[in-house]
């Protein structure tokens, strides 16, 4: 069953700068789907108009049936999304404890008992230890202040999980480490999720299906292990160009 | 010619449009102060910083434009014999101008370029696209509080600034200029009248919507990236002083019927 579908989707930005091009793309319902591509391809504007935060110039986004552009249902179709964004955006005035708690109260507002509960079993539930939960983002380092936007992102219980580029920032130990979280974090919720990343073997660790964005035009979409001789000369070449990186870096 | 012409229509246009822009943005904000969900901590932490920290600011700059003014003011009015005049003049420019305008200014340098700059690097940090994914309208938590706040907490600092201002001027005069501490006052409380006060902290509470709300458009339209979030908070300060000096203007005339 479609979870999400993107229906020939343009974005230009003052009528000239077209970002999207036709993009069209379905989700199944509790898949796990990558979005890969360059910097500057139009992936991290593709996942604001799937949050309606960009509004698309034409084409349509439906989640269960639900349009992105009826406003009348804007409500229920943002409480099936939360997202763990590129620089976590956490909020500075809070502390980690206090902006998963922000998250929930939004959210359910007839629970007010249990927040603090839920917002501490959260944040161990991504490997915080209690005695960092009254720090301030900016006391953290990157790998924590991710997995207590995680926790933020987890505990409204959405129905679709975004990643915007996961592990930037982090170095390699960290950013598996916060793989390893994410795929398990997907996994025993059952969640359908959507993540967006330049790095491949991010993409082939937390999924089997994959879509290459180049130059606003979906170019391809197919299992990821195919990557490598689908046929297409973009994703070939951006294939072979990430494992010319990881086998340099193996080498230095 | 032609070409002076277009420029000029576009610079006319190009305000127009910020014009209309920012009076969208004040709008919305003032209609989200009487709508639901209420961020009462939030309004709580940002009276603390618009009000309770600006205390300092405003009660120096209160007491040296007192002490000040009675100097000026003794050395003019001696020229005319009527050194008696100075605790009116203290009083009733302060209560009426000084108070509600230095305060005004200083507080929109301090606190509408920290709101510009907070709320422009929220949008670089991408924290208001997540008050939007946590279904918070970021009118609601950001620029809400800080109105309320503006309007309710500089009324409160221009009363401490009168209050300082004539002190300052009672200082000078009494230690400096030989007045009476007893003719002093009683000049002081007979001049003291109430539209005077009231008419300062009415300005007062519109310098305060003023300042927080350029502060807030200008830190929600900022550019990405430091340089942007920098423009934002030199515009937040120019436009809230202009903005103070321009009410300040149209009140005083609304006031005492001009």
């Amino acid at each position: 069953m479609s979870k999400i579908i993107f229906n020939n989707v343009h974005k230009s930005f003052n009528n000239r700068l077209s970002v999207l091009r036709g993009v069209s793309l379905t989700v199944a319902e509790g898949e796990s789907h990558i979005i890969l591509g360059q910097s500057g391809c139009g992936k991290s504007v593709l996942l604001k108009c799937l949050l309606g935060i960009i509004k698309i110039t034409s084409g349509d986004i439906l989640v269960d049936g639900i349009s992105v552009k009826d406003s009348s249902r804007s409500d229920e179709y943002m409480r099936k999304f939360s997202i763990l964004f590129q620089g976590n955006a956490l909020f500075d005035s809070m502390t980690i404890l206090e902006n998963v708690e922000f998250g929930i109260r939004q959210i359910r507002r007839n629970d007010k008992g249990r927040i603090r509960e839920v917002a501490e079993e959260k944040l161990l539930a991504v490997g915080l230890e209690r005695r960092v939960f009254n720090l301030y983002p900016a006391e953290m380092s990157g790998g924590m202040q991710k997995r207590a936007a995680l926790a933020r992102a987890i505990a409204i219980e959405p129905e679709v999980l975004l990643f915007d580029e996961p592990t930037s920032g982090l170095d390699p130990i960290t950013g598996g480490k916060i793989c390893h979280l994410l795929k398990k974090t997907v996994n025993s919720l059952g969640v359908t999720s959507l993540t967006i990343t330049h790095d491949i073997r991010v993409a082939k660790f937390l999924s089997d299906r994959a879509s290459v964005l180049h130059d606003g035009v979906l170019v391809w979409t197919g299992h990821t292990g195919d990557m490598e001789r689908c046929g297409n000369e973009f994703v070939e070449h951006f294939h072979r160009a990430s494992h010319a990186i990881s086998r340099r870096r193996v080498l230095e | 010619m032609l070409r002076s012409m277009a420029v000029l229509g576009r610079y006319t246009l190009f305000s127009l449009h910020e014009i209309g822009k920012a009076s969208i943005f004040a709008f919305n904000g003032i209609k989200n102060c009487f709508l639901p969900p209420f961020f009462f901590r939030e309004t709580l932490r940002q009276m603390m910083v618009m009000g309770f920290y600006s205390l300092p600011i405003v009660g120096l700059t209160a007491i040296f434009a007192g002490m000040v003014l009675a100097l000026q003011t003794y050395v003019g009015f001696t020229r005319f014999g009527a050194e008696s005049a100075v605790a009116s003049v203290v009083v009733i420019s302060i209560t009426r101008e000084l108070g509600p305008v230095f305060a005004g200014l200083m507080v929109a340098g301090r606190v509408s370029s920290s709101i510009a700059a907070e709320i422009g690097s929220m949008r670089v940090s991408e924290q208001i696209d997540a008050l939007r994914t946590l279904q918070v309208n970021p009118f609601g938590f950001l620029v809400a509080p800080r109105i309320i706040s503006g309007v309710c907490t500089l009324p409160l600092l221009v009363l401490v600034a009168d209050v300082i201002g004539v002190m300052g001027g009672f200082v000078v005069s009494v230690t400096l200029l030989d007045f009476s501490i007893g003719s002093y006052i009683t000049q002081t409380v007979k001049n003291m009248a109430m539209i005077d006060v009231i008419s300062g902290l009415v300005k007062a509470a519109f310098f305060g919507f003023c300042l927080s709300c350029f502060g807030c458009y200008h830190g929600f339209c900022s550019d990405l990236g430091a340089r942007g979030v920098g423009d934002a908070t030199t515009g937040a300060v120019v436009s809230s002083c202009i903005g103070i000096l321009v009410l300040n203007y149209l009140l005083t005339a609304l006031f005492f019927g001009i």
